[in-house]
């Protein structure tokens, strides 16, 4: 079904989103890459819940006010979503940045948050383990390290160059993505300590060969977030909701639907 | 016209050949490839240069600041500065410039400028930049607030220069509850300063406007991009209702000057070559990454600039020489070719790149002799 973009406003800050879907709520929180075009994953999802995916203040041609300059801004930010946008609690899943995000928002207030869903999530650092050095990379890199099958990186590759409009909003959208996370390196320092304060349940979902952020930062999630469960997708880069459509989509839908109403 | 002798302090005992298996010569270029004792050589040939460019009759001695690369030694230009106020009496002494957004603490780069400008007794110019991008990487500030610390850090080491302390500073970035220079700066109100840029609408926008007028130095660009970009200082400076004299206009220029134009192009081929496609050449990533310069004017950039950040095509001599990015040749060439630009755009500062690359000293020097003796003085 495709999904109906809408404006949606927040505290006069203007962000676009799709929505699609009926059944109980489900935020998608994108990650550095942007705003994602309808994929198959958000129509797995849509089948039996209202899934909105909005695009991060900053990104792409959502507004960017100037007082959101970090993620913790931006975790506030969707604190005053969820209060003003949903009436009961959202089921969030967060992609990378997005899901650095969501850890983010947990940490602060789990009122109305029905579970977690952080796939290849930033946010902490594992030190000796640094993340991919994705600003260094060139677009070819770029491609090679996002994904484990070759197929998809030929397929990004060989993508028709952007219009004039499109390469303003992956301009916009590098911008944001570099304010987020380029210094501390997709990280906050001040994230792990208070991660104990996630009660809600929580499902980490990772692709084994992920180069961005690395697989083995999971154990570290699991130690400080009690209850968490993982999903370790093998063959996988770090987008596993693209890469392994149909195994995280199952194992997903599986986690959502068990979390009690 | 004013001329600066200016000078990177490339490491010219690189191996080329090894480095260019790396992304660039900038961040990544492992500093096992440096050698301490070939460097130190390096120092001495480089301090010697600028020295005898004032015995040569230079008006300024410049250098400036890159950090992690083999392109340049000088990630504190001002321990340079302070050897080079040492070796010299009279010659101003030009930082081009300090890196502002990328230090912690600005306050410091305002009591080096100071310590300097007393020590040489007035013979300080003050260059502010922001750092190339790839400077973002190596020091990990983040370029979405470039600009912001950028002006940020010149509000605060002007007002530190100029307002009696102690005061307070509150900035988005810097803040600071004592402000109070010991020593202030020699000259009154404060050194001269300087922007050396290699061209943004922002950039001239601000350096031209009425409360600031600095001059605008033009770098690593065609002769057509720095008359463009001199004659958009001007109409700027025109919109801000002045007129902009010729002091506030500058070009720097590698200038390689020999008897003839064809000695000239050959004994100037290994220094400039290298100098475009071993030690400039930085990926786009590294060079501009975002936030480094707004959006529209990164994609002004990207049409105009193909040849800077990529080693996919070597440039030639006779590319650069045919694009006027070095000026290369006789006597009556070079000093045609700079007459030419301050005919069309009134610039009175020359910064003179006159060791470049792998140059050797001995052309080095012969380069600078010949450039002082044949072509400087026509253009006083």
């Amino acid at each position: 079904m495709p999904p109906e973009i809408a404006r949606l406003v927040t505290r006069g800050v203007a962000v676009r989103a799709r929505r699609a879907g009926t059944g109980r709520p489900v935020l998608f929180l994108h990650g550095a890459g942007g705003w994602p075009a309808w994929l198959p994953f958000f129509d797995r999802l849509s089948q039996r819940y209202t899934l909105t995916v909005p695009e991060h203040p900053g990104f792409g041609a959502s507004e960017d006010p100037k007082w959101i300059r970090n993620v913790p801004d931006l975790a506030m930010y969707y604190l005053d979503v969820l209060e003003a946008s949903f009436s009961t609690p959202v089921h969030v899943i967060g992609h990378s940045l997005g899901g650095w995000t969501t850890a983010e928002i947990a940490v602060r207030n789990t009122q109305r948050i029905a579970s977690l869903t952080l796939v290849a999530p930033a946010g902490i650092r594992v030190k000796g383990v640094p993340p991919g050095d994705t600003f260094i990379w060139s677009p070819e890199e770029a491609a090679r390290n996002r994904f484990f099958d070759q197929r998809l990186v030929e397929a990004a590759l060989n993508a028709p160059p952007p219009t004039d409009e499109e390469l303003d909003i992956q301009l916009q959208t590098r911008l944001a993505a570099v304010k987020f996370g380029w210094e501390p390196r997709w990280f906050n320092p001040d994230l792990e300590k208070w991660l104990h304060r996630i009660k809600v349940p929580t499902h980490l979902v990772w692709g084994r060969q992920d180069k961005v952020i690395p697989s083995a930062y999971s154990p570290l999630w699991l130690e400080r977030v009690a209850g968490a469960e993982l999903t370790m997708i093998e063959e996988c880069g770090h987008s596993p909701h693209i890469e392994k459509l149909d195994d995280v989509a199952m194992k997903v839908l599986a986690f959502l639907d068990r979390v009690p109403a | 016209m004013k001329f600066t002798c200016f000078h990177l302090m490339p490491y010219r005992p690189l191996d080329r050949e090894t480095a260019r298996n790396y992304r660039s010569a900038w961040v990544v270029l492992p500093n096992s490839m440096y050698d301490p004792h070939r460097g130190a050589a390096e120092y001495d040939s480089y301090l010697d240069q600028l020295g005898y460019a004032e015995q040569l009759g230079f008006d300024a001695i410049g250098v400036n600041e890159h950090h992690q690369t083999a392109y340049g030694l000088m990630p504190a230009p001002n321990l340079i500065a302070s050897a080079l106020v040492q070796r010299t009496k009279t010659v101003k002494i030009a930082v081009l410039g300090r890196a502002l957004p990328i230090v912690g603490n600005p306050i410091n780069i305002a009591e080096e400028f100071a310590m300097l400008d007393v020590m040489s007794k007035g013979r300080i110019i003050a260059g502010f930049v922001r750092g190339i991008g790839a400077e973002y990487h190596s020091t990990g500030v983040n370029p979405a607030f470039s600009h912001e610390r950028f002006h940020e850090a010149h509000d605060l080491i002007v007002k530190a220069w100029t307002t009696p302390g102690p005061f307070e500073f509150e900035g988005a970035h810097f803040r600071y509850r004592y402000v109070n220079l010991w020593p202030r700066p020699y000259q009154t109100p404060h050194p001269p300063i300087w922007i050396p840029s290699m061209g943004s609408r922002e950039t001239i926008e601000w350096a031209s406007a009425p409360e600031r007028k600095y001059p605008f130095l033009v770098t690593f660009s065609s002769e057509a991009a720095v008359a463009r970009y001199l004659t958009m200082y001007r109409e700027t400076a025109n919109a801000h209702g002045y007129t902009a004299s010729g002091s506030q206009l500058g070009w720097a220029v590698p200038i390689y000057v020999a008897a003839t134009d064809a000695r000239a192009r050959e004994e100037a081929k290994a220094g400039i070559e290298s100098l475009f496609n071993d030690f400039l050449p930085i990926p786009w990533e590294m060079l501009l990454p975002p936030g480094y310069t707004s959006i529209p004017s990164l994609k002004a950039t990207m049409k105009i600039r193909t040849s800077l950040g990529s080693r996919a095509r070597n440039q030639t001599v006779d590319e650069l020489i045919e694009s006027g990015t070095a000026l290369i040749g006789s006597p009556t060439t070079v000093r045609d070719k700079i007459e030419r630009m301050r005919d069309q755009t009134g610039l009175e500062h020359l910064i003179t790149l006159l060791q470049f690359g792998v140059m050797s000293d001995e052309l080095t020097l012969r380069n600078m002799e010949l450039f002082a003796g044949e072509v400087m003085p026509r253009l006083r």
